[in-house]
């Protein structure tokens, strides 16, 4: 607990408590297009947070994580339909599966110093590879789809995650939250040290005697294991799952918006990001069929006039100039 | 005749592969010299081949001589895209430009969706199905023709590179940047023009192409991966690589559709490409990293 709150300025621990009771009591004010929304939000802060552990704090690109996403929900959600296996014990497979797979892209990538733009296109590869394999595999419902039993939809069961949209975004609170303190405690381990070495300078963090090979391994590792629980969630919220949307590149992308919008690397840029993003762009849908216009493709245009804009002129992502404007950022509070 | 049943399959792959060669060789161009990922090549190519669509529908245009007008478009939108866009990004993380262009390929393709409508388009040609035979084997006269269209643009291309001046302050241009400046290249410019070549190449291959596949606003990322796979396998920077790997991967798809089912022929590329960088990382041709 104490490594959690040590060296955070008080300001900004009364509004993270204020915020945090906020996100609490939302479900009791909101209708249920709001929760779905927020649900949205959370996920999206969560798995952009799982991204930034990789490419925020160890700088290595992902492009694909949708591929966590999907072999999460796919192993849960199979075990789950087929098996009749408990969703938490699936989560654990899900988790030990996309582990293992994040390993071997780590393995293959980095023994060979495949790095940068590289590194991301075999993450892209991946993704691609299993949506094929996935779209021909017969025992997982192929294109068609598998889909999850919504019988249960009146009582809430947490052990079997079957239940109403607020005992999903309580659970996915508890996930964000969970991801947020783990990112807290690794920055300030050894391990976020070693990470923003290697991200600065790989060469100079291997001449000062950091394995990177090693922890960069990790990184994946523990960014592809969080990724699958995200997976797993997804797959439990909307009960089905198609392999070409769930592994498609543009999932991949809606999850790097947040992070990337909200700032890279930084602890909270991926959870403002994404409730930044979310809402605006569902805002822009709903205008646009309000207005009329109801055609695909304005949600992501509008997607990639924000990533243009913040890539050009705001590098670092909008958390931190509003951190520092508000007096939340530690430098400010150092200075009195 | 399975014997034969192969090595038709392998021909048509190998003359579809000249022209993924073709669109690989743009990528390549723009890697090499202005050290910029083009992350969004396949969505250049499936703008082209909406332009090539319209010039067809509007003037009855052949896509082959299409190749010209929408050629000379890609150039200037590519000089425009570097010269206002991607120009600030080349002193910037690699990263950021790569991100810089996922936000250029996500507004093409929705850009495309919007205004074309997610419906598969083509174009029909009267020679759509005649075919060329030799002995037992039957080649498609438009696969013929692209593959053609495609080898004399890649050899404009390999020789502008080798005899004209400005191919050659181009190459100085990617071999030493600092050199180029200190004898007196417009690095900048130089750099705009390359990025238009390269969008011209992948201009070419879009209306080669349009002959043999048909054409949908989403087709983008599916294409930028593969020109990237083509590349990596055949070595970055080597531009004869770049054309050798596509026709492997040509016909290695074509061998996968017919070996396997046709939806799978893209593992194949995806096979290659992870036993190329666990075998050889710097590709068939390229020098060793």
């Amino acid at each position: 607990m104490k490594a959690l709150v040590e060296g955070i300025p008080k300001r900004s621990i009364v509004a993270l408590v204020v915020v945090a009771a906020a996100l609490v009591v939302a479900p009791a004010v909101s209708n249920a297009y709001v929760l779905s929304i927020l649900v949205l939000c959370l996920y999206f802060a969560y798995t952009g947070q799982a991204w930034n552990i990789m490419m925020g704090f160890a700088g290595q690109l992902s492009l694909g994580h949708s591929l966590y996403v999907g072999v999460g929900a796919y192993a849960s959600a199979l075990l789950f339909v087929k098996l009749g296996v408990n969703p938490w014990i699936g989560a654990l497979a899900a988790i030990a599966v996309c582990t293992a797979l994040g390993l071997v892209i780590g393995f293959l990538a980095f023994r060979f110093g495949i790095a940068g733009v590289y590194f991301a296109i075999l993450t892209i590869a991946f993704a691609e590879f299993t949506r094929v394999g996935f779209e021909h595999w017969n025992w997982a419902g192929s294109t068609g789809g598998l889909f999850l039993p919504v019988a249960h939809r009146a009582s809430n069961d947490l052990a079997t995650l079957r239940g109403s949209p607020t005992m999903f975004y309580y659970v996915m609170l508890a996930f964000t939250a969970g991801a947020l303190a783990l990112s807290r405690v690794l920055l300030a381990s050894r391990f976020g040290y070693y990470w923003r070495a290697i991200r600065e300078d790989e060469s100079a963090a291997e001449a000062l005697g950091i394995d990177a090979f090693r922890y960069k391994m990790a990184a994946v590792a523990l960014s592809a294991a969080m990724t699958a629980l995200g997976g797993v969630f997804f797959a439990f919220y909307y009960n089905n799952l198609f392999p070409d949307q769930i592994f498609s590149i543009g999932r991949s992308i809606e999850i790097i918006l947040g992070p990337i919008i909200g700032g890279i690397g930084t602890l909270l840029g991926p959870v403002v990001g994404a409730f930044l993003l979310t809402p605006l762009a569902d805002a822009l849908s709903e205008l646009m069929i309000w207005l009329g216009i109801d055609t695909p493709g304005v949600k992501h245009v509008f997607y990639g006039l924000c990533l243009l804009v913040v890539v050009m002129y705001l590098p670092n992502g909008v958390w931190p100039p509003i951190a520092h404007r508000l007096g939340l950022d530690r430098a400010r509070s150092r200075r009195g | 005749m399975p014997i034969d049943l192969y090595v038709n399959a392998t021909l048509s792959g190998a003359l579809t592969g000249l022209v993924y060669g073709l669109m690989a060789l743009g990528l390549s161009v723009i890697f090499g010299v202005v050290r910029v990922v083009n992350f969004a090549h396949g969505e250049m190519m499936t703008a082209a081949m909406y332009l090539a669509i319209l010039l067809a529908t509007a003037i009855g245009l052949d896509p082959l001589l299409a190749m010209v007008p929408v050629g000379l478009a890609m150039f200037a939108a590519g000089y425009v895209l570097q010269r206002t866009l991607i120009s600030p990004f080349i002193v910037r993380p690699e990263y950021a430009q790569f991100m810089l262009m996922i936000a250029v390929a996500t507004i093409l393709a929705n850009g495309q969706l919007l205004i074309f409508g997610p419906n598969a388009r083509n174009v029909q040609v009267e020679y759509a199905l005649d075919s060329f035979a030799i002995g037992n084997i039957l080649l498609d006269k438009v696969r013929v023709y692209a593959a053609i269209g495609a080898l004399v643009v890649s050899g404009a291309l390999f020789a502008f590179f080798r005899f004209t001046l400005l191919g050659k302050a181009i190459r100085a241009c990617a071999d030493n940047y600092i050199g180029a400046q200190v004898v007196g290249l417009n690095v900048r410019q130089l750099y705009a023009i390359t990025f238009g070549i390269g969008a011209a190449c992948v201009g070419a291959a879009g209306c080669m192409l349009l002959l043999l596949v048909d054409v949908t606003p989403v087709q983008g990322p599916g294409y930028t991966l593969l020109a990237f796979i083509i590349v990596i396998v055949g070595g970055m920077g080597s531009l004869t690589g770049a054309l050798l790997s596509g026709l492997i991967i040509g016909m290695s798809e074509a061998l996968a559709g017919l070996l396997i089912v046709p939806s799978a022929k893209s593992m194949a590329a995806f096979a290659i490409l992870v036993v190329v960088l666990l075998f050889r990382p710097q590709g068939l041709l390229g020098k060793q990293a």
